[in-house]
């Protein structure tokens, strides 16, 4: 199978085709782990993107049962240098073509991975699409195509959030209120680990029907897109201050610097990787944490303070509001994938709930 | 910076010594760059090392340099005199490390107020000492194997009766695993925990549950005082447990954990350097099932080491130059990542796959075996970048420069591991072996065997493609097959063509290799680094450079006669093009180097040193010319080659290097200058062979033509032995003639380096062995100024050397090498590039003689310069004899040390005795008595020598041959007929030195072979030349009631 790859700029790659057979646009976004491709695959942040691995050695240990953050794969289209075919682990299932084509989504490999994260380093996150077809590929048609596509618009949050409520770890003992707007698993995971029973409740909840819950803490997941398109959820989370501690998560940190009054900005190609060092300031110690956001809090909140900053670029990474029980950081102490450096930050969610 | 410790202001750095097998120039790398990052923060630096050959002693490394034996007392002498305020224990390898904590132990750094900077002495004993570090393991949970700290075998047996065989056995605090093993039964546990407790410094050895066939994973942990850690690389072996790590095939990253299975690792290692206290790096080694999913700690080293080398060139994160400033105080977060200035507190992204392949000595050492395991037997290591682990795998066997059997016993090297175990893995994978068969057998990770068979399957492609005439070879081929790492001489021979044919199609085809920078963060970020490999893309990172550039050709991996000399000299090239103004442009693999480092050059690039790969980037870059007279014999060989391309060749020309190193060429250019050799002439075959010599009359030197550090080089006493050494030498070297020489029988050797830059030359000064003439240079000690030459053999010597620069048209570098025999002077040799004594010679005067060098090949004149004098320095080596049990120690004109060391001092006695200390023969600490075995030749000297001894305190044994007329001497008898004989005397360190004089038989008698094994095996000093023993007890005679005199290096020649 043949593949192509079409930048909204014009640039044009050409590939082979793996997974499914099928043309997609999505943004085109990079990310530097080594491994965990898995996990990045089922991460409904990466809704409404291509992902692109720079890791040139890809699906080496295939895909398991395990490794899961959402029951299905939220990216567009998945862009790597080398595919592996055939894989090597324990507990894999699948290699990675039959993943995704079973998933019906188009992949590319060996095209130059490096040149397009140097491009997206230095011209932006853009709109990309790619067709992975048996025959021949029409590139002019494709980026016709891409004209039409505004992912700045569109809303993900509600395509990835459930639609019902579920509850995770019943019987737990303390009960966390948890706002879907596209959550991994590993959030709802590390919860249950420390004994919370987690109601998971769509993003479009009401703070009187998270109030029903009575919860002892309220989590406010990541997701996908813009969180300045999120403005009924804004709201919610600030009528919701006050009534319980609220941990938020990567679009859930961005939603509480709207709802407080701060406010967001796209950055230009985004932090994705498992290696953005993180000063901590209330440890005083650096954590090297796990990261996937296009979008970053620009101004703080009045009343909140920054409690973690990334060494790369200063971006804020963390604020805190003691008074109201809120804190909430840009990266994921979840991990998966990635390091455990910061999975303390639940365990002092979990505190903050005992009172 | 904030955090620093103010009142460090003065830091005793302290070096790794000579090369030996397991420590090797990766600690000059990382003392240099520690130095350097010291400096920056405004401390002043001494820097102790005995190894001449490093860029840490240079001057304007260090503030203050001593080049002294690496010895407690010396230490103590030099912080007594010094009074630093801290010692950095971590960049000096397992020797530097011991060697602090001895001074800690000793009260030595607490009587002078000497801070253990870094990682501190508590936690180095945590970390080294088996006992605790186990007990600290199971405190905070990380599983570790089974095993016991043991003095004996029978506390060995009692452990093994216990959990049962294999058993792996370890000596605690050494070096590359010396005298460890794996034991699959008890005769082998006998055997091997005996050697791994008179190896360990402590007289103790862990026996442990193998793990054999597990996978081995690596990782790199930087952590400071204050907690924060980061994991600079993992890395993946591609040899499972049982095979050293150093002796592995290693790849970073790891390839084959999932996220789940990488994360469970780094969360251990993390916890153990909380655990330990690191301050620093720290190498944390695991083992792991694949099956199971269950993990072991192995071992962890508290310092910077082998792996930190790598991961370092891995990565791009200057690992040294972080630790240096953590030690400080500094804080990890305080420190910038140099490459693209944001902070040093993550986690390098990798964007290509980097493989590790071990480059091993057995060429030189017929007699050993050639299995590999617990122990290091590998004298250095290539490393390769690629985009794919074919394509990494391809470059990293390319830039290894061995010569691959076309024959061998496959399954003798796939089962039970040897050096040639990867290619008897692909030669099976052609026979049809699938990778299942192999895992089965080698328990390698069937992902890596399943790369191994699409390379294969290209090979294949390749194949049928010649079939026709080569119709088949389409651009589609062409380019996977480079993309796997395929050089175009691979392909060519696949498919019936040349490599220049192949290089020809594939560049009208439009495929040619682009340039990728290693940047430590997979391009998220803008790089500053100037550090690049080749693969095939599409975009091009390294866009020309404005100005004069000039490509210096490294020596790659270090191997027996080409070793950190030549990268010494590579690193002092691009350091005096950049003093000129120009760019410098490195092409080296080696990642153990000064000159791979990523700031030594303007650029660097981490290829093979082959034609096709230098070519290419030559072809990329358009420098001015290409400097190829200082990596040794690995980029001399490109020279003509290059030359023939139109590259232009920096100094003396290919002609005037043709000339030098062919044997005809250059005997006839001598006899045409006037300029005595030895009678030599040039064989074909064994008929011409027998000819030659027996006009020449035995004993006769033979060798093949264009070699390395006398490879297949020996003396032969008669036509028996000559027409064995025929029938083997055939094989070295295919369609090259033998020569013969006449074999000068004790005469004086010695040795000029000199340089010219066409009009102007200087003469280092006439370097003399010590041994008579016949030992391989790079194993001779070797003093300068000369001793005994008289003034007339001296003026000859100078005299050859003016005519043959100019006759050969010398610019640049060239080293002469002289034999003296009864007034006359005949010349052995000329090399027309960097020689091994370069930089001894250098220290040893005073004057930068590779900067000038490379100066005046690239058209400055060499200024007047006057050499530093009234001093003494003397070369001594070091061999790997230790590791390599089995060959015989005897020297002869084949090279067989792996390092060396300098002693430098008033007296001739100072700098030879402590040359002698430097090389770990010190007659203090031993017994005092004397066994003696001398030829036949020798007998004459019997009696001066044992008036010596006695003089000296010694009691003196020996064979009845040699000590039976002397007074008072105790003659053992022969090994095989009584007891006690020597072996029992060895054994039981009854002796404190052996002087054994080899017969000149090659077949050499088993007696002699086992005595100089014992003394090897239980460290007794084996002296092998009656000069060489002379000078030793002379030396210590005359300073017998004299201190050590021990001082920098500015203090010499003022």
């Amino acid at each position: 199978m043949k593949a192509v790859l079409v930048l909204k700029d014009g640039t044009v790659l050409h590939g082979a085709g793996f997974g499914a057979k099928k043309e997609i646009e999505g943004e085109l976004v990079f990310n530097t782990s080594m491994c965990g491709y898995q996990e990045a695959l089922t991460d409904p942040s990466y809704r409404g993107q291509i992902l692109l691995m720079t890791y040139p050695l890809i699906g080496n240990y295939g895909v398991n049962k395990q490794d899961y953050e959402s029951k299905e794969v939220h990216t567009r289209g998945f862009v790597v240098r080398e595919l592996s075919r055939d894989f090597q682990h324990r507990i894999g299932q699948e290699n990675l073509d039959e993943f995704l084509e079973r998933n019906g989504v188009p992949g590319i490999s060996g095209v130059d991975t490096r040149f397009l994260a140097r491009h997206v380093r230095s011209k932006g996150v853009m709109p990309a699409i790619i067709s992975a077809q048996s025959g021949e590929i029409d590139t002019s048609a494709l980026l016709k195509k891409l004209e039409n596509f505004d992912y700045s618009k569109m809303d993900f949050v509600s395509e990835v959030s459930p639609r019902e409520k579920s509850i995770e770890g019943a019987g737990g003992e303390k009960k966390v209120a948890l706002l879907d707007f596209g959550v991994k698993g590993g959030i709802v995971r590390e919860l249950v680990k420390r004994g919370c029973e987690v109601h998971i409740l769509p993003s479009n909840t009401s703070a009187k029907e998270v109030r029903e819950i009575g919860p002892d803490g309220i989590m406010l997941s990541n997701g996908p897109g813009d969180p300045a398109m999120l403005g009924s959820i804004h709201k919610v989370v600030r009528e919701l201050a006050g009534s319980a501690p609220i941990f938020g998560v990567c679009l859930g940190h961005q939603i509480i610097a709207h709802a407080f009054g701060g406010d967001t900005y796209k950055l230009k190609f985004g932090h994705r990787g498992s290696n953005h060092p993180v000063m901590d300031f209330v440890r005083k110690k650096v954590a090297i944490t796990t990261q996937n956001h296009g979008f970053a809090v620009g101004k703080i909140p009045d009343g909140f303070e920054l409690t973690h900053q990334n060494l790369n670029d200063k971006s804020i990474e963390g604020i805190r509001n003691k008074e109201l029980g809120i804190f909430s950081v840009q990266y994921h102490p979840e991990a998966s994938p990635g390091p455990h450096d910061s999975a303390h930050l639940f365990d002092e969610f979990a505190k903050l709930m005992e009172g | 910076m904030e955090g620093r410790a103010a009142a460090i202001k003065k830091v005793l750095v302290i070096g790794s010594g000579p090369i030996v097998i397991g420590q090797s120039a990766e600690f000059d790398y990382s003392g240099t760059q520690a130095c350097r990052a010291l400096r920056e923060e405004g401390v002043s630096v001494v820097l102790v090392n005995s190894n001449p050959a490093t860029i840490q002693t240079d001057k304007e490394v260090a503030d203050k340099v001593y080049i002294e034996p690496l010895t407690f007392e010396v230490l103590e002498k030099i912080i007594e005199k010094e009074r630093p305020d801290g010692i950095l224990a971590t960049v000096g390898g397992q020797t530097g490390l011991n060697l602090a904590m001895e001074l800690h132990n000793g009260g030595v750094l607490k009587k002078y107020g000497v801070a253990f900077l870094g990682t501190d002495a508590e936690s180095i004993e945590l970390a080294e000492s088996r006992e605790k570090f186990n007990r600290l393991m199971e405190k905070i949970g990380v599983p570790i194997l089974p095993g016991k700290t043991v003095k004996d075998f029978e506390g060995a047996k009692k452990f093994a009766d216990e959990i049962g065989y294999p058993l792996i056995i370890r000596p605690s605090f050494t070096l590359g695993g010396t005298g460890g093993g794996t034991a699959y039964n008890e005769g082998e546990l006998r055997q091997i925990v005996g050697s791994a407790v008179r190896f360990s410094a402590t007289g103790e050895a862990l026996v442990e549950k193998s793990v054999i066939g597990w996978g081995e994973f690596e990782y790199e942990v930087i952590r400071d005082a204050d907690g924060n850690a980061a994991i600079i690389c993992n890395m993946e072996n591609f040899d499972p447990m049982g095979v050293h790590t150093g002796e592995s095939i290693v790849v970073a990253p790891s390839q084959t954990l999932s996220d789940c299975d990488h994360q469970m690792l780094r969360d251990a290692a993390l916890k153990i350097v909380h655990a330990v206290g690191i301050k620093g790096s720290c190498n944390v080694q695991f083992s792991f099932n694949e099956d199971t999913g269950e993990f072991s700690v192995i071992e962890i080293n508290p310092r910077l080491s082998r792996s930190s080398a790598l991961a370092s060139k891995a990565t791009g994160y200057p690992i040294a130059r972080v630790a240096a400033k953590i030690a400080l105080g500094e804080k990890l977060h305080e420190i910038k990542n140099a490459i693209t200035g944001t902070s040093a507190a993550f986690e390098p992204a990798l964007d290509y796959i980097v493989t590790k392949i071990p480059r091993w000595p057995f060429d030189k050492f017929p007699g050993t075996s050639r299995r590999i395991g617990t122990q290091m037997k590998s004298t250095g290591e290539v490393m390769s970048i690629g985009r794919t682990f074919p394509e990494s795998l391809n470059k990293a066997i390319r830039s290894l420069e061995v010569k691959i059997p076309k024959e061998m016993k496959m399954e003798e090297h796939i089962q039970t591991p040897t050096d040639l175990r990867l290619f008897a893995i692909l030669m099976a994978m052609r026979n049809g072996a699938t990778a299942e068969e192999i895992h089965s057998k080698t328990k390698i990770n069937r992902w890596f065997l399943n790369r191994i068979a699409e390379m294969i399957a290209i090979e294949n492609g390749i194949k049928e493609s010649g079939a026709e005439g080569g119709a088949g070879l389409s651009r589609e081929i062409i380019l996977e097959a480079k993309r796997a790492g395929f050089s175009d001489a691979q392909i060519g021979k696949l498919c019936g063509k040349g490599e220049m044919e192949i290089r020809k199609i594939r560049k009208e085809l439009g495929i040619i290799p682009v340039y990728k920078v290693v940047d430590s963060c997979a391009g998220e970020f803008e790089a500053l680094t100037p550090y690049y490999y080749s693969t095939y893309e599409k975009e091009n990172e390294a866009a020309e450079m404005d100005g004069k550039k000039i490509v210096i050709l490294g020596s790659g991996p270090i191997r027996i006669g080409q070793g950190i000399e030549f990268d010494y000299c590579c690193s002092h090239a691009a350091f005096a093009i950049r003093e000129m103004g120009y760019k410098s442009i490195m092409i080296n693999n080696n990642p153990e180097t000064v000159s791979t480092d990523f700031d030594s050059s303007d650029r660097l690039y981490f290829e093979p040193l082959v034609f096709e790969d230098v070519m290419n980037i030559i072809e990329n870059e358009k420098p001015y010319g290409v400097i190829v007279q200082l990596g040794g014999q690995t980029s001399l060989n490109l020279a003509e080659q290059l030359h023939k391309a139109g590259v232009k060749i920096l100094g003396t020309s290919v002609e005037g290097i043709d000339v030098a190193e062919d044997r005809e060429k250059f005997s006839a250019l001598a006899r045409k200058i006037g300029i005595p050799q030895p009678e030599n002439g040039i064989a074909m075959g064994r008929d011409e062979a027998v000819a030659v010599a027996s006009r020449i009359g035995y004993p006769v030197v033979v060798r093949p033509s264009y070699v390395i550090a006398g490879r297949g080089m020996e003396i032969v006493m008669d036509e028996n032995e000559l027409l064995d050494y025929i029938d083997e030498a055939v094989l070295l070297s295919e369609n090259k003639p033998v020569l013969i020489d006449r074999y000068l029988d004790n005469a004086i050797e010695c040795e000029v380096d000199a340089i010219s830059d066409g009009e102007n030359h200087f003469i280092s000064g006439i370097m003399e062995h010590i041994e008579p003439a016949g030992i391989h240079s790079g194993d001779a000690n070797i003093v300068i100024p000369n001793m005994r030459l008289s003034e007339k053999e001296e003026e000859k010597i100078i005299e050859y050397t003016e005519k043959l620069i100019k006759e050969l048209g010398i610019i640049g570098l060239i080293n002469i090498q002289f034999v003296v025999k009864k007034g006359t002077v005949y010349i052995l040799e000329a090399n027309p590039r960097a020689s091994r004594t370069v930089p001894f010679v250098s220290k040893a005067i005073g004057i930068p003689l590779a900067k000038l060098a490379v100066k005046a090949m690239v058209g400055e004149k060499i200024p007047k310069i006057t050499p530093k004098g009234g001093h003494y320095a003397v070369k001594s080596v070091v061999f790997p004899f230790l590791k390599l049990l089995g060959s015989d120690i005897r020297l002869g004109p084949e090279m067989k040390s792996t390092g060396e060391t300098m002693g430098i001092g008033k007296s001739f006695e100072m700098a030879y005795y402590k040359a002698m200390l430097a090389s770990g023969i010190d007659l203090d600490k031993g017994s005092k008595a004397a066994f003696l075995s001398l030829r036949d030749e020798d007998h004459d000297y019997v009696d001066e020598l044992a008036a010596m001894l006695r003089k000296l305190g010694f009691k003196i044994y020996g064979t009845i041959g040699t000590v039976g007329a002397v007074e008072n001497a105790v003659a053992i008898p022969k090994i095989s007929n009584g007891y006690p004989n020597v072996l029992d005397l060895i054994e039981g360190r009854r002796v404190g030195i052996v002087i054994n004089t080899p017969g000149k038989r090659i077949k050499a008698q088993e007696d002699g072979i086992l005595m100089r094994n014992a003394s090897i095996q239980n460290k007794i000093p084996c002296i092998m030349n009656v000069n060489t023993a002379f000078a030793l007890l002379k030396a210590i005679d005359t300073l017998q009631k004299k201190e050590l005199d021990i001082r920098p290096m500015d203090e010499y020649g003022e």
